[in-house]
């Protein structure tokens, strides 16, 4: 097999092989490769097929920014990830990496059809085919579109790795590491700072590394680039590799995406696979260098086609030529380095063709010194090849004119349009880009948050003008932060400075229209396409973008955006900056799910709040549901039961004996002070003031808008102190609010809140035997009908421990609830459950506690209410201190809108039929036969099955509701009309005898 | 994440330990009853919706627990000041030469 390895050259481990497959061939590579690299070495070009048009594709790129070479990676079981760059990814031995976007193989595809018709695919193929007719739609269309987008293939099993997180405090973070980010952290170090400096390679260095030549004063660059690494340890700098900064926020805090083990072979046993880090630092200094810019001509995708600059990266970083036979075509000085650099490692160059009529005069002695023809003036019309490019169709460019053509033939198309400052992170923090026509670029103008922009960032080329920047800024920051560092000038010895042009399409002979000159080569949109886009209409930089999808990749156009840009504008006949640019945004490059997620998955995905009773429960077999964060047991299944039976029995055994229920979810607040009682009359519905002490009442809570915000029973234990009871989801937002108040419009009440909820475990006791049950547990309370009525409240001590009775009823029976401190409750709910025995004591749970209470037409807030619920469309006008002379909710509730006829109001419904059950949430009409769509006029709010009215029963907001007692309405369902009779709200023991015993 | 400042901590913190409350200075009526049903509605629903500096409330709901104010770009998301819920509201002419002077350097 031919061999394109240069012994001995790159950082790579020659004496350190590695093996690793790619579409289920083996291949050997080095210590050191990526991906990318070991298979350019074994003469692969080939590694991706383009998303629309399946066309054959190469890597452009050595690094994050590649657009072509996605690939699948396979680490094991679960270990699948698509998409991943072969250009980042590191080899190890047993790495398994497949192409993406072909069927049935690489070389092979038939997708490729697309690129044969791709005269149909032009920009906004989508909008301009999928249109008509309408009934093609669900049939054709959509399962086209479903099939054909995407790139690659999602992981079908749950991801096993772990993901870390961590925040980090420093005083300068700096945003890679090459001669800029380098310079900055030594300056900003020897002030004396914390620096944290971050790269996304694998190793610090940035252009050092693809740039052995040069000598640092009189060091050879790698030897420098060690000692400074050294120094900076020893200056406590902290480095960190394989670790993108993925995006910039407010005052300065920047996401760090850390790869931890990826390029590992064997990595630890629960190792993170990925951290995330969020950074607070005082300052920040992005030294991100810049990106090389293709040039847009006709088939300027082949594989073999690749930036020059990255070139000159495989062959002295990995040690690399990437072909035999190249030519270069570019219009900047940098891509005739990077042939000089191969011809010396044994490629032939064929020619440079540059854009320029003269380019560099030294550079073109260096060139025939080397014996390298070079075409000065000319143009690039053309490519051959199909899995590999063949030759090159190169024109010289005369006065405008384009002459004839000549084809070079070649395996290698070395191209470079000039280079674009990465200024992403700085975009992220709405910084302000200015174009700049000498460079013709944008280069950073208004600065908004603390940072400083070094090197290439900033349009400065050459090592040496990016080191002696990256001082400067270095020391900036550090004065930023009131302290002084000593810069150091580093003279460089073959520094590779350089100036270019930039271009929209390079000239042709050719038709256009016929050019598959591609801009955006992960997304395949041509230089047509955005020229089309503006003669269809599209005037924004925005709207060509969404309609041409350029720079909407993956890679965010990072190759592709500046090209664009030229392209728009020049059809829209207008100069850049007047067409904008679009705004990118975080992350830099694609990020894991798993590294934004962290440890908040399975269990630690939220917090799951349990009452101290939740263990018993779980032990008897409880069926458990989520309210709010709270676990609570939704029934108690006995062997064979099915959640009806098992509800309905627990309803029956209640109402006929006993029932014990969980309540430690409740919402509690405690209210104490002097001005308790004008608080509790400000906030809620009810009037307070001659609630005496040892009395409950149920309370009312509405927002200023007059809709019902809370409800719960609340008890006044002395003049100044209330025990408040909330819904178990309102209870932060009900103490939020009431604190709201007291602080900012009665900021002179002499009140308190506390939030009790957990203080306390909270247990009913419903039925017919409550009292007989705790009897004996009570000391020193007569809690006799006569001496602690319905509605009342006292302190006692319970079965020894201190307690808060409530003498109180959600279902209707007999009933108490027993407040005493959580420690205690799982202990008492046992004595409880022991003693009940000989009342046959059935534990139920949240379902039997809804159905018990819908019989009696207590509402749930939030399920019987929606936030537009008034006291009165509740029926709970019987609640509203009417002779208060305001209260929180009071006023609004004489606001037109609220007063007016025809609002929904709460009221019950009887299937006509006695056994069908409505679904919650089921629609009601008037008219069953009016055509579609029907005038709805409410919905069922709740309902279940009753063994007590033995029926079913259900809750429903209707309009106008509380006149329509008697009417029948109509429940369209998918499958039938169902007929039902409006009621009044209590389906079982209207009078309320049952609390009276 | 916003870092802000609680006037009543005295400490720069980061935004998930606080709530946002709303726009400010719209105190509650006192005598509610006198007002007509469109004052009432005005109080309830209507708010300035600004684009630049914005008086806004903010809760130190995970710390001190105290309601305060805040006057908060809402193009740049950049806060102004914050300040005592009985502080008066303060003079935006002076807050925006302030805050000019802290741009950070070109």
């Amino acid at each position: 097999m031919t061999t394109f390895r240069v012994p001995g050259r790159g950082r790579v481990l020659h004496n350190r092989p590695v093996s690793f497959t790619f579409d289920g061939m083996t291949y050997q590579g080095l210590e050191g490769d990526t991906v990318a690299s070991a298979l350019i070495a074994n003469g692969v070009q080939l590694m991706g097929r383009s998303f629309k048009y399946h066309r054959p594709r190469g890597p452009m790129a050595a690094g994050s920014e590649e657009p072509n070479a996605l690939i699948g990676t396979r680490r094991g079981k679960g270990r699948f990830e698509p998409n991943t760059r072969a250009t980042v990814q590191e080899i190890w031995n047993g790495l398994e990496t497949n192409s993406q976007n072909k069927y049935p193989s690489l070389k092979f595809d038939v997708g490729a059809i697309n690129d044969r018709a791709y005269m149909l695919f032009s920009a906004g193929f989508y909008y301009k085919t999928f249109m008509w007719p309408r009934s093609f739609w669900d049939k054709y269309y959509e399962p086209f579109i479903r099939a054909a987008a995407g790139l690659g293939v999602s992981p079908s099993e749950p991801d096993p790795d772990n993901y870390a997180s961590r925040y980090l405090h420093t005083d300068v973070l700096i945003i890679g590491a090459g001669p800029a980010g380098l310079a900055s952290a030594r300056a900003a170090a020897t002030a004396g700072l914390r620096v944290t400096l971050v790269d996304e390679n694998s190793e610090p260095g940035g252009t050092l590394l693809s740039e052995p030549q040069a000598s640092l004063d009189g060091t050879p660059a790698w030897d420098w680039l060690s000692a400074e690494l050294d120094a900076l340890t020893d200056l406590d700098v902290r480095i960190m590799t394989r670790t993108t900064a993925i995006g910039y926020y407010h005052q300065n805090m920047i996401a760090l995406c850390q790869k931890l083990t990826d390029h590992q072979e064997k990595p630890a046993e629960g190792a993170p696979r990925e951290r995330m880090w969020r950074v607070r630092a005082k300052q920040v200094i992005l030294a991100q260098g810049a990106l090389e810019k293709p040039l847009v001509f006709d088939g300027n995708d082949r594989p073999g086609v690749m930036l020059a600059g990255s070139a000159q990266t495989y062959l002295n970083r990995y040690g690399v030529r990437v072909g035999n036979k190249a030519v270069i075509v570019t219009s900047h000085d940098s891509a005739w380095y990077a042939a000089f650099d191969l011809a010396s490692a044994g490629t032939q160059i064929e020619a440079i063709v540059d854009t320029r009529p003269t380019p560099n005069a030294d550079l073109i002695k260096e060139a025939a010194a080397r014996g390298i023809t070079v075409l000065p003036g000319h143009t690039a019309t053309g490519t051959s090849g199909r899995l590999r490019i063949k030759s090159v169709r190169v024109n010289k460019v005369e006065n405008g004119k384009v002459l004839n053509a000549r084809n070079i033939s070649c395996d290698s198309l070395l191209i470079c349009g000039g280079w674009t400052p990465t200024l992403h992170l700085f975009s992220h923090t709405k910084g302000s880009l200015k174009w700049d026509d000498e460079s013709q670029t944008f280069l950073p103008d208004r600065i908004t948050e603390e940072c400083q922009i070094a090197g290439a960032g900033r349009g400065l080329w050459g090592i040496a003008s990016a080191l002696n920047d990256g001082a400067v800024m270095g020391a900036a920051a550090a004065k930023a932060l009131g302290k002084s560092a000593t810069t150091q000038t580093v003279t460089v010895a073959n520094d590779r400075p350089g100036t270019g042009e930039s271009h929209t399409e390079l000239p042709t002979d050719l038709d256009p229209g016929k050019a598959r000159a591609f801009v955006d080569y992960q997304n395949d949109v041509t230089a047509k396409d955005l020229r089309l886009a503006v003669r269809e209409g599209m005037r924004s930089i925005e709207h060509v973008k969404r309609y041409t999808t350029n720079g909407m990749a993956t890679d965010q156009g990072k190759m592709s955006n500046i090209n664009g840009l030229n392209i728009a504008a020049d059809a829209l006949g207008k100069k850049q900056p007047e067409v904008g640019l679009t705004t990118f945004r975080p992350p830099y490059t694609p990020t894991s799910f798993g590294a934004f997620a962290g440890y908040h998955k399975g269990e630690h995905f939220e917090v799951t709040r349990k009452t101290p009773i939740d263990s018993w429960a779980e032990e008897n077999g409880a069926v458990f549901e989520p309210v709010s964060l709270w676990r609570r047991a939704w029934y108690f299944p006995k062997d064979g039961e099915d959640m009806d039976a098992a509800v309905r029995r627990e309803c029956r055994e209640t109402r006929k004996s006993l029932g014990m229920f969980d309540a430690s979810t409740l919402g509690k607040i405690e209210v104490v002070g002097p001005d308790a009682v004008e608080f509790m009359n400000r906030m809620y519905t009810n009037p307070w003031t001659k609630l005496a002490p040892g009395r409950t009442r149920y309370g009312l809570l509405l927002g200023d808008d007059g809709f019902i915000r809370d409800d719960g029973v609340i008890g006044r234990l002395s003049d100044d102190r209330f025990h408040i009871t909330t819904t178990t989801g309102g209870a932060a937002r009900v103490l939020n609010m009431m604190e709201d108040y007291l602080q900012t419009e009665w900021p002179d009440l002499k009140v308190w809140l506390t939030s009790t909820t957990e203080q306390w475990s909270t247990i009913a006791l419903n039925g017919p035997n409550a009292r007989n049950l705790i009897e004996p547990f009570v000391e020193g309370l007569d809690i006799s009908d006569a001496a602690f009525p319905h509605m009342s409240i006292a302190e006692c001590t319970f079965a020894g421990f201190p307690a808060r009775l409530f003498r109180v009823s959600f279902t209707g029976e007999l009933g108490f609830e027993i407040n005493v401190p959580a420690r205690h409750g799982r202990a008492l709910w046992e004595k409880l459950f022991d003693a009940g025995q000989k009342y046959d004591i059935c534990p139920y749970g949240t379902e039997t506690m809804h159905v018990l209470r819908a019989e009696k037409g207590f509402i749930i807030v939030g399920q019987d209410t929606d936030g537009t619920v008034t006291p009165y469309d509740a029926g709970a006008g019987w609640a509203i201190g009417k002779n208060k002379p305001d209260f929180v909710g009071m006023r609004a509730l004489n606001r037109p809108d609220l007063t007016a006829e025809g609002r929904k109001q709460l009221v019950g419904l009887l299937t006509e039929d006695g056994t069908s059950k409505l679904e919650e949430g089921a629609q009601i009409v008037l008219d069953p036969n009016q055509p579609i769509p029907m005038k709805m006029v409410g919905h069922v709010t709740s309902s279940y099955h009753s063994d007590a009215a033995g029926r079913p029963i259900a809750l429903a907001l209707v309009e106008g509701g509380h006149g329509k007692t008697g009417d029948t309405v109509y429940i369209p369902m998918p499958d039938r009309t169902i007929k039902a009779t409006i009621t009044g709200t209590t389906f079982y023991d209207p009078e309320g005898a049952r609390l009276k015993l | 994440m916003l870092l802000v400042h609680c006037p009543y901590c005295d400490e720069t913190l980061p935004e998930l330990e606080f709530t946002y409350g709303g726009e400010a200075h719209i105190a509650r009526p006192e005598n509610p009853a006198d007002k007509t049903d469109d004052e009432w509605r005005d109080f309830l629903f209507i708010r300035t919706n600004v684009k630049g500096p914005h008086f806004e409330r903010w809760r130190h709901a995970h710390g001190c627990g105290r309601f305060f104010n805040a006057v908060r770009d809402t193009v740049s998301d950049r806060f102004l000041t914050t300040y005592k819920a009985d502080a008066p509201r303060p003079d935006l002419a002076v807050l925006l030469a302030d805050a000019s002077m802290k741009e950070p350097s070109k």
